[in-house]
């Protein structure tokens, strides 16, 4: 079976982590399995774990009024799932739904903070990926929020 | 021009000459339009001889002045350009282009037919030729041409005269445009006005132009008359002041679209669209669809338009240029450094009739010249020097 | 006097097909002569009676017995117009115009084609060149991007590309509900996904300026360089021959050295605003 250290290491998010940080990382990881439709995590709950998609596709959605749910972006393969556990209150801002059946890797935040904390290394190893995918969501969203394509009736 | 400096063909006409030269074209079945004033500004239209001309009359131009005064010589040709430029009778400012019907759900498509009238322009300036020249090279030099424009310049005759009394407007030798004319007419004249003689030194520029000549009462050019001639183009020269800079102008207005310059006179620009239409080598359009009162018909009908219009550059969404700045921009960098990527010359000639008439006074050669002084500071500032 | 270059031809509409809401495909057929064949990345002008005259793109080329096709999206007086008309009914049609997607230059490369809303029916004839001379070319990836799943073009068309096996179909959306089962995202976030190879692959991109202007970048980022990648510049055009001026773009009339141009010949104007 393979080790959660080489689960962490074939990530692309972590690509060129270091072996050392590697296991720390591996240290406050865990697999999980999702079934079509079973939610990762729901909006305002605390944001425990973040999640490394191995397989399968989950969707970020949000309940509006009138019983619609919108869809803001799907996240795939290789993609990371969650950021809420970097920026206090710790608490998720959105629901993550699987799509398909899901296989991810999922790193307690609290345990992962911690050694963020102790171990500077670690932390700017984990700044290093997170800020540019934080930036990454921030571009599509203010993209999206462009509409950019129209429609004839609203240009 | 031969060895000895006199070229066998030129020759020396008088008022009755020139009178004799109206006649000719006129008898060799062409219209003939010439300056005459009307309104307050020396315009063109249809003259039937020099009685029509602006005897003892000149303009007096400025940064948005244009003033009519006399003069005390009795030139016919005694001042520099008006409001109108020779464009409107080559590149008309509004011009059918075809007509379509619906029979049934059948369109047809109906080219006019009628050949334009054969004209002659008689005192047509130096930089007009230039600006002439230069609508050649736009309109008739690309894969496309602006087929009516082709055909009434075939049927064009051109009399330049050449410029003794330049506006302070007047810039045409920094552009190498005047004030003599070089090439580019049939019979180019030179007003000469000494001791009391009013005479015209007249050299042909085409075989037409010679066999035009050949016909009319004249005198053969001597020495003296050619010296004249110099003495007037020298004056005229002598007495232009304006300057439109040069060097590294294209690469500077190309290489600073953000330069705070452009805020500045977007601020005094009112985006009237008048430089532009009094521009002799302007040539935008746009093409609209004028519908027949039965629905069934409509005219293609091609109008100039200005690129300080506000729906010039609509597309879905809006106009890309939307502030006055942005299209003063697209103007006067057109003009001056993108007419040279497209056209291998500048679009401007130096007539300075954008200055006269706009109304706010701005000066293109100023604002050329600004450019080009801050990005000269800007390079000793970087010491590049 | 010879003709004028302004002259359309009269070309009769065999079919009229929705494609979104908002926009149809019209199939057209000349009633005497035919313009030229146009090449992909070409736009003509299309004349209603009595409205007036708009640059469309060509969305399929008239090859091998299929009829002149081009996607229009009502949103001027002549598109709306045109969509409104039925089989039988007559236009106007003059052209084509402009320069084409680089489907020559692409030959032994991986083509990397990245659309965006009305972006796709411009590209379309380039696409299916690429996959009718399927041999010809390295990886095939098509990204799409439109605003939600109703305002997809072509449908059927990318499902069928999607079949093919050998070629990357993506599609996204910037917003939908739950019952969509696809992608939902900016097209950009695609490109990451696409997996190319920068040496080898050579982009065309065409959509709505600002997607363009992010596509440039997220391809940039990737590090393809800046000579391979196209794409295809939308200005206000009233003659399509260079004549009018009202095109310009920098010191390039994009009727003439467009609508398709080589990014790095444009690239420092790209994004200067209202130029």
């Amino acid at each position: 079976m393979e080790s959660l250290e080489s689960i962490v290491l074939a990530q692309p998010f972590f690509a060129g982590l270091e072996p050392d940080i590697a296991e720390m990382i591996a240290g406050c990881a865990r697999n999980h399995v999702f079934e079509p439709d079973a939610y990762l995590f729901h909006e305002g709950e605390a944001a425990r774990e973040f999640f490394l998609l191995r397989e399968g596709d989950v969707s970020l959605e949000i309940h509006i009024s009138g019983g619609t749910t919108i869809v803001l972006s799907t996240q795939h393969e290789g993609d990371v799932v969650g950021a809420s556990w970097l920026i206090p209150p710790y608490r998720w801002n959105s629901d993550a739904r699987a799509r398909t059946r899901v296989r991810a890797l999922g790193v307690d935040a609290e345990c992962l903070r911690g050694k963020c904390e102790a171990n500077p290394r670690t932390g700017y190893a984990m700044m290093k990926r997170f800020a540019p995918l934080l930036v990454r969501r921030l571009q599509a969203a203010q993209t999206q929020l462009l509409d950019v394509y129209g429609r004839a009736d609203r240009p | 021009m031969s060895a000895s400096g006199l070229p066998k063909t030129a020759a020396v006409l008088g008022p009755d000459g020139l009178q004799a030269l109206i006649a000719a074209l006129a008898a060799r079945g062409m219209e003939v339009i010439g300056p005459v004033e009307r309104d307050g500004a020396i315009v063109l239209d249809r003259i039937a001889g020099i009685a029509d001309l602006p005897a003892g009359r000149t303009d007096r131009q400025e940064a948005g002045s244009y003033r009519l005064a006399d003069r005390d010589d009795g030139a016919l040709f005694g001042y520099a350009v008006g409001p109108q430029s020779w464009k409107r009778f080559l590149h008309r400012p509004v011009e059918t282009l075809f007509r379509v019907r619906r029979i049934g759900q059948e369109l047809a498509f109906e080219p006019p037919r009628e050949t334009p009238p054969r004209t002659a322009f008689l005192g047509v300036r130096a930089c007009e030729l230039a600006a002439i020249a230069i609508q050649d090279r736009v309109l008739l030099g690309g894969a496309y041409v602006n087929t009516e424009y082709a055909a009434r310049r075939a049927q064009t005759f051109l009399v330049a005269v050449n410029c003794g009394d330049p506006a302070a407007t007047c810039f045409c030798t920094s552009h190498d445009t005047g004030p003599r004319a070089h090439s580019g007419y049939d019979v180019a004249l030179t007003e000469l006005l000494v001791d009391g003689r009013h005479e015209f030194l007249a050299e042909p520029g085409s075989d037409s132009g010679a066999a035009l000549l050949a016909y009319l009462p004249t005198r053969p050019a001597t020495a003296a008359d050619w010296a004249a001639a110099a003495a007037v183009a020298a004056r005229a020269a002598a007495n232009m002041h304006r300057r439109m800079p040069s060097e590294g102008l294209k690469e500077t207005l190309q290489a600073h679209p953000e330069h705070p310059r452009w805020e500045d006179v977007g601020q005094r620009c009112l985006a009237c669209a008048n430089c532009t239409m009094v521009c002799p080598t302007c040539f935008c359009t746009t093409i609209e669809d004028h519908s027949e009162l039965d629905g069934l018909g409509a005219e293609r009908v091609r109008r100039w338009d200005s690129c300080f219009a506000g729906d010039f550059s609509y597309v879905h969404g809006g106009a890309v240029r939307t502030q006055t700045r942005s299209r003063y921009r697209q103007w006067m960098t057109h003009k001056l450094a993108h007419w040279w990527d497209q056209y291998g010359t500048s679009g401007c000639v130096g007539c300075g009739r954008c200055i006269a008439w706009c109304p706010v006074g701005i000066d293109i050669a100023a604002e050329a010249a600004a450019f080009v002084e801050s990005s000269k500071r800007e390079e000793d500032a970087h010491g590049i020097a | 006097m010879t003709v004028s270059p302004y002259l359309p031809l009269p070309y009769r509409i065999i079919a009229v097909r929705q494609d979104t809401p908002d926009t149809a495909t019209i199939d057209l057929q000349p009633v005497r002569a035919a313009i030229p064949e146009p090449a992909p990345g070409q736009f003509t002008m299309l004349y209603m009676l009595g409205v007036g005259e708009a640059p469309i793109s060509v969305s399929g080329v008239p090859i091998e017995g299929a009829p002149l096709a081009q996607t229009l999206r009502g949103v001027g007086n002549v598109s709306k117009a045109i969509i409104r008309l039925q089989p039988g009914d007559e236009i106007g049609v003059r052209g084509p115009y402009g320069t084409t997607w680089p489907v020559a230059e692409a030959d032994g490369h991986d083509v990397l084609f990245i659309a965006g809303g009305l972006g796709l029916a411009p590209l379309r004839p380039a696409i299916r060149h690429v996959l009718a001379h399927r041999d010809r070319y390295g990886r095939v990836a098509v990204l799409y991007g439109a605003r939600t799943p109703a305002d997809i073009l072509y449908r059927d068309e990318l499902v069928l590309w999607r079949r093919m096996l050998d070629v990357q179909v993506e599609v996204t959306v910037d917003r939908a509900q739950r019952a969509w089962h696809g992608a939902v995202g900016v097209v950009t976030e695609l490109v990451s996904r696409a997996g190319f190879e920068p040496d080898r692959t050579l982009a065309m991109v065409c959509g709505p300026e600002v997607m363009m202007r992010f596509s440039v970048q997220a391809l940039q980022g990737a590090g393809l360089p800046s000579e391979r990648i196209y794409v295809s510049m939308e200005r206000s055009m009233k003659c399509g021959t260079g004549l009018c001026g009202h095109c310009q773009f920098g010191a390039e009339f994009v009727c003439k050295q467009g609508a398709v141009m080589r990014y790095d010949r444009i690239a420092s104007i790209f994004t200067v605003r209202e130029i």
